[in-house]
């Protein structure tokens, strides 16, 4: 579950990217992020992995209190979380394998545990047999799915999704959408932010949109989204 | 942490030396340099040091007996002589010795000087326990009975013990200036290569690993680039020394100074350029890294 309450997000240069966020997030939910660029979307998504700070207000994923939570927690939050990058951030010099695996490692998982789960994921998302390769010799819809493969390694209760498919033609952004379906088919909750305004025709669900650091529309497929609060 | 984590750890380091090619290779040459000329540079240092206190060591104070000094005499004379706290050693030299000396160095037109017209003493040579207590002795010798003179090399000798000071003084400021160069270059080297890699730190913290998880392995890495980079360097010094140590031995053997042996000195040597690159890897590169670690 993911909630914020009365967030204020303000950066040096007085930009306003957020101005009162208040929005809850199911477990099980799916849930766009749009906006034109320069929104707020991404200071939204940054805020839920604590890449970025509120300026004010309550944000609570999971358990974790985001404006009370120490430094030398936010790896633990964010092992709870898997987050897909437009840019994929693929770790250049590791293998596919040793990519995905890197997610596992970092919780201390034993090697067998964590070649059979590698092996599960990257199946799921059809590149087992690029296990050797590096992230080079991939194209940009593939780097995508390994990068989706390493955000559900450790079974994630939520996935962030910064633009996963802006860099991508239509057909693979397909692809990552179906996969993305697929996570949430089996429960898992997953936020994703996007410009592609026909995946969000395509594949119905609820979308919050930002303009100007204000949320302007929170909307379930089919009406409006009556906030609790 | 588990020890799979930590084989991991090592795994991992060593994959990231090989696959960081180029990278790794300018840190490894750096570090070879670096070591190379402290290597060579602490080698000169320490016989330098070697040969100034076997200079310093052999300085005695020759004790003059009176002519006509009878062995009793003599005898009570090198026990007052012994009775000194500084004197180590109190060894006796007949005038017709002392001669062979003087004939040795100087040459045959002394052998004129043989039997009864020999005009130099018995002698006394006694030896410091301190270099620096060889003026005492002389001092507290010539007050004796039976003492002609006492000589220690005087004006000479005192020159010589402050050249062997400084020796010594400037020899470890000079090393921990170099100590100071090597910390350095290395970790500046080795910062360089982590500058390149920041994007990586940023990542592994993404997905969640926690500092110590993204430090270890660049610390190993930093760690094996020292090891790697002191090989060429302990194989250079190595031969290098023998080699120059056979020449210059022979050269010295007339002298009566001496190198120091290659055996144990070439394994401190070793020893000490290891645990640079080891140390000063590890710990330059924990320190570079710590400011993409600040979250």
């Amino acid at each position: 579950m993911i909630e914020f309450k009365h967030v204020f997000k303000k950066y040096p240069n007085e930009i306003l990217a957020a101005n009162d966020f208040n929005v809850k997030i199911r477990q099980g939910e799916f849930i766009y992020v749009i906006g034109p660029s320069g929104a707020g979307k991404s200071t939204f998504i940054k805020m839920m992995y604590r890449e970025e700070r509120p300026t004010s207000g309550e944000i609570k994923v999971n358990d974790y209190e985001l404006q009370k939570i120490k430094n030398s927690e936010i790896p633990f939050l964010r092992r709870e979380l898997g987050i897909v990058f437009q840019d994929f951030k693929l770790l250049p010099k590791l293998t596919i394998f040793e990519n995905v695996a890197y997610a596992l490692q970092v919780i201390e998982k034993d090697p067998e545990t964590i070649a059979t789960r590698v092996n599960y994921v990257l199946d799921l998302v059809g590149l087992k047999h690029k296990v050797d390769a590096f992230p080079n010799e991939l194209s940009g819809g593939e780097q995508q799915r390994i990068s989706i493969a390493r955000a559900i390694a450790n079974k994630p209760e939520v996935v962030i999704a910064d633009e996963p498919t802006g860099n991508l033609d239509p057909d693979t952004a397909a692809g990552i959408m179906e996969i993305l379906e697929r996570i949430n088919g089996e429960g898992t909750t997953v936020v994703m932010a996007t410009h592609n305004s026909q995946i969000v025709d395509q594949y119905k669900h609820r979308v919050l949109e930002i303009e100007d650091g204000k949320i302007v529309r929170d909307q379930t497929e089919g009406g409006f989204f009556q906030d609790e609060d | 942490m588990k020890i799979s984590t930590f084989k991991r750890h090592v795994v991992e380091s060593l994959k990231s030396l090989k696959r960081n090619g180029w990278m790794s290779v300018a840190a490894l040459s750096a570090v070879t340099v670096t070591l190379l000329l402290v290597g060579i540079l602490f080698s000169i240092l320490m016989n330098v040091n070697k040969v100034a206190s076997d200079i310093e060591n052999d300085v005695q104070v020759r004790v003059l007996i009176d002519r006509g000094t009878n062995k009793k005499q003599e005898a009570k004379l090198k026990q007052d002589l012994a009775k000194l706290h500084s004197v180590s050693k109190i060894k006796f030299s007949s005038k017709e010795q002392e001669l062979k000396n003087v004939i040795g160095s100087y040459g045959k037109e002394f052998k004129l000087f043989g039997g009864d017209d020999n005009p130099l003493n018995d002698v006394f040579v006694v030896s410091a326990k301190k270099p620096e207590q060889t003026v005492t002795i002389a001092k507290e010798a010539k007050k004796m009975k039976h003492v002609y003179d006492a000589k220690y090399g005087g004006a000479s000798a005192k020159k010589l013990f402050n050249i062997v000071d400084n020796i010594q003084k400037w020899g470890i400021a000079i090393s921990f200036l170099l100590l100071f160069v090597a910390v350095f270059l290395i970790s500046n080297t080795i910062r360089i290569t982590i500058l390149s890699r920041k994007n990586e730190i940023s990542i592994m913290r993404l997905v969640g690993a926690t500092n110590g998880f993204i430090r270890w392995p660049f610390i190993l890495e930093g760690a094996w680039t020292g090891l790697f980079g002191a090989i060429i360097p302990i194989i250079i010094v190595d031969f290098g020394y023998v080699w120059l140590y056979g020449i210059i031995s022979n050269s010295l053997a007339s002298t009566g100074y001496s190198l120091l042996t290659p055996g144990v000195f070439l394994f401190q040597i070793d020893t000490l350029l290891i645990l640079i690159g080891i140390v000063i890897g590890a710990i330059g590169s924990g320190i570079s890294m710590r400011r993409f670690l600040r979250i």
